[in-house]
């Protein structure tokens, strides 16, 4: 048998084994704390979790019981007053963003959204306050979901942009060239094809805000009792779970664990359910 | 001159403006009314279109206005610290709300030490895991190890909290330290009471939070690298940790230093997690075994018991710090990373 043109050195080869087997091992590492956190919050959120739990207000300290009911609500409703700013606001700019933004004005938006997805959420906390808060006197529903709207806003900008972009330029062709004016055909042709693309995208920015307690500190603030009123202040889950956390009572710790695990959970089927849509419905409505 | 509104180029030669409808061609008298008309825009589809458009720019005038506003109120607010206080704010070690002297020196400290112990465990590692993700990894285990990855961003920031506090500070305070200390404590790093939480805690703790957006940025930066560049590396018969070190990394370098600093931008700003673990004492302790304070804590903390003006001030002042610290690094690193795939969609639907 002739021998190998070209052979690789023991020192190389080694080399090649370490640094390969190095990398595998980095991407195991990481999996590891997300492994670690799920299985304590399963394990130690379920003992306090009950129907009391999902649907009664917090009792007193050192009462036994009571639950989070009015902070998964508040959750909630935080959600939804936030996506009637963010939605509306977050869609529009992707639309301009895709359609109309391939200029210079589009670039300052695109960076500027760019900018707005990474000020930190206790900043936009701040400037909700300062803007509401400050106004209104007193916290409220509403300050929460003008900080958690506007941290909506470059999510849904962005990724709305993209799942428009993979909309192929033929459709749009196809529609004007039937006399469809541009809106018209923007509104039915091009965003009713994404639409799959577009509700995961709000979805993305759902999970985002979902566990955001930093900016609802001093906004939405917390409640111990049922409220719906968007002029007054409201419970939420994450900043309950930190209330919970930091106070020094094992029954207190137990409840924020439970409370953990039915945010976790919210958030993961989002997720989960996100990237199932967006592998199935985006790919297909634009191919 | 007179003439040019008249005449319209395009119009009127192949369709002359009137007596056409009235043929009765079984093209339909619609058909021959609407095509022309349509063709150079009736004044109100241009009008639907124009308020559609004036629509959409709307809403990216108010992404615009939203910045803005955001930088004035932060400036409106702090007005009365930055009086006060002027840059010395900046360099001062005092934190006293009784006497209302206020320096945001420890804070700004406790923030980028703890972002660098982060991204100093953070990096390697998600820079190995996207290598991993694009170059090594089985198809079948791909999907499944980003959405692992994905889901890791996905969970709260108050929940990594909890389990700083319940888990990772206990676990480093009796495996951790004692190792670090025993075999490290030499370098006055790691030295002085061991609490479990603290400066180090806070620094894993944003490790983990910032893994996920600095492998997912690297992975697509990783993949804008031509593959002609591996083939080529390859054909010269490297090995693939060769062709990698070569081929790939090199040439994805700035993107990925951009995804590093875009992950300094959420490490810099990262709030509820840190308070919980960090320990919350405004100190320049050189061991970061020792409790430490950060400019986003600060305000979490702070911000709702603050009773004076010039207290509330002060803390706004800190967010404007914040706000400009992160507003550059992200910018920063948007170039990088804009310099590696040149604007490329990113691949995270994919």
């Amino acid at each position: 048998m002739p021998k190998p043109v070209h052979t690789v050195s023991v020192r190389r080869k080694l080399s090649n084994g370490a640094a390969l087997g190095l990398i595998s091992l980095a991407a195991l590492v990481v999996t590891v704390p997300l492994f670690l956190i799920l299985g304590t919050v399963l394990l130690r959120g379920l003992g306090a979790l009950n129907w009391a739990f999902l649907t009664q207000i917090p009792k007193p300290i050192g009462e036994e019981g009571g639950g989070m009911g009015n902070a998964i609500l508040g959750s909630l409703l935080l959600l939804g007053f936030a996506s009637l700013i963010g939605v509306p606001l977050g869609v529009g700019t992707g639309v301009f963003l895709a359609e109309y933004g391939r200029n210079k004005f589009g670039n300052i938006v695109r960076f500027t959204a760019d900018a707005l997805n990474g000020v930190p959420s206790v900043v936009i906390g701040m400037t909700a306050w300062a803007l509401v808060v400050v106004t209104q006197g007193h916290f409220s529903l509403f300050a929460g979901s003008v900080a958690l709207g506007i941290m909506m806003i470059p999510v849904i900008s962005r990724t709305t942009e993209e799942v428009l972009l993979l909309v192929p330029q033929s459709i749009r062709e196809a529609a004007l060239g039937l006399g469809i004016p541009k809106w018209r055909t923007i509104l039915s042709v091009v965003l009713r094809t994404a639409s799959a693309g577009i509700v995961t995208s709000i979805m993305l920015a759902f999970a985002r805000i979902a566990g955001e307690s930093a900016p609802l500190m001093f906004t939405a603030f917390g409640n111990e009792f049922w409220s719906t009123n968007p002029n007054q202040p409201v419970a939420s889950l994450p900043l309950q779970i930190y209330k919970y956390a930091i106070q020094p009572y094992d029954q207190a710790h137990a409840q924020a664990w439970t409370a953990a695990l039915i945010l976790i959970s919210m958030i993961m089927v989002t997720v989960i359910l996100f990237r199932f849509i967006a592998s199935r419905g985006a790919g297909k409505g634009a191919n | 001159m007179q003439t040019v509104p008249e005449h319209r180029p395009g119009r009127g030669r192949e369709l002359p403006e009137e007596p056409v409808t009235r043929e009765p061609s079984p093209a339909g008298p619609e058909k021959l009314k609407v095509v022309p008309r349509r063709r150079s825009g009736t004044p109100e589809s241009l009008f639907a279109d124009n308020v559609f458009r004036g629509f959409v720019v709307l809403c990216s005038l108010a992404v615009l206005a939203t910045v803005g506003l955001i930088f004035y109120e932060l400036l409106h607010q702090s007005h009365l610290s930055i009086s006060k206080f002027g840059l010395k704010f900046l360099v001062k070690q005092i934190w006293d709300p009784v006497a209302e002297d206020f320096g945001a020196l420890p804070f700004i400290y406790g923030t980028i030490v703890s972002s660098l112990v982060g991204l100093a465990i953070a990096v390697p590692l998600s820079v190995g895991t996207a290598l991993f993700l694009t170059e090594i990894c089985p198809r079948r285990i791909r999907s499944v190890l980003s959405l692992l990855v994905e889901l890791l961003a996905a969970i709260p920031s108050v929940i990594y909290g909890l389990w700083g506090i319940f888990v990772l500070a206990p676990f480093l305070r009796l495996h951790v330290q004692p190792f670090l200390a025993k075999y490290f404590g030499w370098t006055g790093l790691f030295s002085g009471p061991k609490y479990g939480w603290g400066m180090l805690a806070a620094g894993v703790i944003i490790a983990i939070m910032i893994l996920p957006i600095i492998a997912s940025i690297t992975r697509e930066v990783i993949t804008a690298v031509p593959r002609v560049q591996r083939e080529a590396a390859l054909a010269l018969g490297a090995t693939k940790w060769e062709m990698l070190s070569m081929a790939v990394l090199r040439n994805a370098r700035p993107g990925i230093f951009g995804a590093v600093i875009l992950g300094l931008g959420r490490a810099l700003g990262e709030t509820m997690a840190v308070t919980m673990v960090i320990g919350n004492r405004p100190e320049i302790a050189r061991s970061l075994f020792a409790p430490g304070y950060t400019l986003a804590s600060a305000i979490a903390n702070e911000f709702t018991e603050a009773v004076s003006n010039i207290h509330l001030s002060a803390l706004m002042e800190m967010a404007l710090v914040l706000f400009v610290i992160t507003l550059i690094v992200n910018a920063l690193a948007g170039l990088l990373v804009w310099s590696i795939t040149r604007g490329m969609p990113s691949r995270a639907l994919a």
